[in-house]
């Protein structure tokens, strides 16, 4: 597939997410409006309103009830989207585990924000970072060209029949939703073609007939039922055989995705910026990424070997990604947008830190908290953690493994 | 107002009229809310689908890999049955209209006990309601949570014990009276609220059809006793459930677009007010309210016949009847 003419609009991320929904011929939306997502609901009202898409749109009373209605419509064989943030996503917890639990390829943005208490509006990972083990796929975008791009993957990588799992795309709450960036936009017919209509597997019923996987009248099927200690246990570990088949589709969707657009994100799961010779390394999620690579250009001109990993995917956990592009580098600084009280480090470090375990030799590894609630991350700051890196791959000493940085103390 | 069209059968014609939820689940000898399921599928008019919230009915017919239902079925949570069917209405809609299922009409059913209505759904069932979504909510109601093993909900009456509204030394059981629930829904404006019993199959079935045929949503509040939770007999559960109607401590009315509207069983008792039985003749058939029979708590069952007297006027005022 040649790459296809695109237009360029000025868009800021939450623009860009209504934008690629509205391409994506979605069948039902079920939205609540919360800081700093409101703005892909009501663009997306509006495209309801001017008769610009062919969307049932249900404005609901709560979060809850947006994921629910997204799970049962989903149920029902429609293609379904929600976007939330913060608290709203907390509210959805629960039925966040129906959602894959029941196998629905639910699409959400997660509009990145810090969690009560005490309330605050601006970005960080915390609310995301909670919803790790409820089976959801989490991506990140680190731009709003991302967001855009990411949207459109999502539903094929959701809605992919070795797969059927929901699936987040995080963007971070005004760093990206309230910023204007230029967007590439793919033509209305390209992204339609490259979505397709949604295809629900077919799936043994109770009399042993195979039925689509859908409530549907002429083959009735029991969705949700109770299961106890005699299945339970083998659907939930199909549901992580799943998650390891996303691994591949993620980057087979990626691939075709770039050959439209011309736009890669790394391998789709993680992105290694000037990574290959460098000694000393960060690995972040989301928008800091950019700020990350202009301190690394910095560095590089100078002369230091200074790289960044970004994770595009955080679930499912790109182990061997994560392992390959970090064996031989001698310290790595693990950056966390949230924070796991009590924990061993922040969410991200956990992940890294366990990855690399197997490694015959182990770069040095350290963590440091940082921007939440939407604290600024300046270059110098990024460039300080480079200089702690460059002085433990000297001494090889680690003076403080877990750190918050950016911050009084 | 053109008022809605009943549906007109015999006997025969409904003993004939195919099972939808079947036999072989595991409901409890002399359950009144499989009896209130049963009946209301077999109401359907055509193609249907059905979602249940978290509880007795959802436990008792779906323990994988069997299945009690002959049709469609869902569960997601304990507080979304209302949800369930708003997103399941939302799907047919526009999957029909962009010609990716069969264009007929697939009427949406919701069942929930009273902890999933009166309580923790209750603000799913609002929403769902005022959005104005094309789907059937059928309460069975047993009062209490009796999933869990007994509990008190916002449905369970005044002076009933549950394990959570004890009959002690001080409290004689539950304190407060019951939420008025299809009250509450009729003030939604919503187009068709009723209440029925399952000791007046055919009024339940009527009513259970009426709320599938009209557009928009529907209510229908069906009482279902529970012999585990009531402490009552398994073969009396019909038997307690006309008890409530002929005492009026559970009426029978339906509401289109607001303006009530007395149901026989009531309208009879409505308009010969001798034939209504003093409550403690419908209360004396539950262990639930044995406490309340000893003389330190006499004063409850006065209140409890005091207040059903009291919701018993201000219905027959609504009916324009009083």
């Amino acid at each position: 597939m040649a790459k296809v003419e695109q237009e360029i609009v000025p868009l800021n991320g939450d623009n860009a997410v209504a934008y690629a929904v509205k391409q994506c011929d979605v069948d039902v939306v079920a939205a609540y409006p919360i800081t700093p997502q409101t703005i892909i609901v009501e663009k997306f009202s509006e495209y309801v309103a001017d008769g610009e898409v062919d969307t049932e749109f249900v404005c609901v009373e709560s979060e809850h009830t947006a994921m629910t209605c997204c799970i049962t419509a989903s149920a029902t064989g429609a293609r379904t989207f929600t976007a939330t943030a913060s608290a709203g996503l907390a509210l959805m917890h629960e039925m966040l585990g129906v959602a894959s639990g029941c196998r629905t390829p639910v699409v959400m943005s997660v509009v990145n924000r810090a969690l009560s208490a005490p309330i605050n509006i601006h970005c960080d990972h915390s609310d995301a970072m909670c919803e790790r083990d409820i089976g959801w796929i989490q991506l990140y975008a680190e731009n709003s060209q991302e967001a855009y791009d990411s949207i459109i993957q999502a539903f094929r990588i959701a809605e992919n029949l070795d797969v059927m799992l929901p699936t987040m795309v995080g963007l971070d709450g005004f760093v990206l939703s309230h910023t204007l960036e230029n967007v590439s936009i793919l033509p209305d017919e390209a992204v339609k073609k490259f979505v397709g209509t949604r295809q629900v597997p077919m799936v043994m019923n109770h009399q042993g007939k195979l039925v689509p996987f859908k409530l549907d009248p002429a083959n009735p099927l029991t969705i949700g039922p109770l299961d106890l200690q005699d299945y339970y246990f083998e659907h939930k570990r199909q549901q992580e055989e799943s998650m390891r088949k996303a691994l591949d589709v993620i980057k087979q969707v990626h691939d075709e995705y770039a050959k439209q657009s011309g736009r890669r994100y790394g391998n789709g799961l993680v992105e290694a910026y000037r990574l290959d010779d460098a000694e000393i390394a960060t690995i972040c999620i989301g928008s800091t990424a950019g700020t990350v690579k202009t301190v690394v250009d910095e560095l590089r001109e100078n002369g230091v070997k200074a790289g960044l990993l970004r994770m595009r995917a955080f679930r499912p956990l790109p182990v061997e990604d994560i392992v390959s592009n970090l064996s031989g580098k001698k310290a790595v600084a693990v950056m966390d947008r949230a924070c796991s009280f009590g924990g061993n480090g922040g969410p991200l470090f956990h992940e890294i830190r366990h990855a690399v375990y197997d490694l015959p030799s182990r770069p040095k590894l350290v963590n440091y908290i940082y921007g939440l609630g939407g604290r600024d991350t300046p270059p110098y700051m990024i460039d300080g953690i480079y200089k702690e890196l460059q002085k433990i791959a000297e001494t090889g000493e680690i003076e403080n493994k877990v750190q918050f940085i950016g911050l009084r103390e | 107002m053109k008022r809605l069209s009943e549906w007109k059968f015999t006997s025969k014609e409904f003993a004939q009229t195919p099972e939808k939820f079947l036999s072989g689940h595991r409901a409890c000898a002399g359950c009144g809310p499989a009896i209130a399921l049963r009946l209301v599928m077999k109401a359907a008019r055509g193609p249907i689908i059905a979602t249940n919230s978290t509880g007795c009915m959802e436990v008792v017919s779906t323990i994988y890999p069997y299945t009690a239902w002959k049709i469609p079925w869902i569960h997601t949570a304990f507080e979304t049955a209302a949800a369930n069917a708003a997103g399941i209405e939302s799907a047919l809609k526009i999957l029909r209209k962009k010609g990716r299922i069969k264009d007929e009409q697939v009427d949406v059913v919701a069942f929930s006990g009273d902890g999933g209505t009166f309580d923790i759904g209750f603000q799913g069932l609002s929403g769902a309601v005022e959005r104005g979504h094309d789907f059937l909510y059928v309460l069975y109601d047993n009062e209490a949570y009796m999933n869990t093993g007994i509990q008190r909900s916002g449905g369970t009456p005044h002076g009933a014990w549950t394990t959570t509204s004890p009959a002690g030394k001080v409290i004689p059981g539950k304190a407060e009276y019951k939420k008025p629930i299809a009250d509450i829904m009729v003030a939604h404006y919503m187009p068709y609220v009723a209440t029925a019993s399952i000791s007046h199959w055919k009024d339940l079935v009527v009513k259970a059809r009426k709320g599938m045929e009209v557009n928009g949503p529907a209510f229908l509040h069906a009482f279902a006793p529970c012999p585990r939770g009531w402490r009552s007999e398994t073969a009396k559960s019909v038997e307690i459930a006309r008890l409530a109607v002929e005492t009026c401590v559970f009426p029978l009315w339906e509401a289109e677009y607001g303006e009530y509207k007395l149901s026989s069983p009531s309208k009879v008792i409505a308009l010969k007010p001798e034939r209504k039985k003093p409550v403690e003749v419908y209360l004396k058939t539950q262990g639930r309210f044995r406490h309340l029979f000893k003389p330190e708590n006499r004063h409850v069952l006065e209140d409890i016949q005091k207040e059903v007297d009291r919701r018993w006027q201000k219905l027959l005022k609504a009916c324009e009847i009083a």
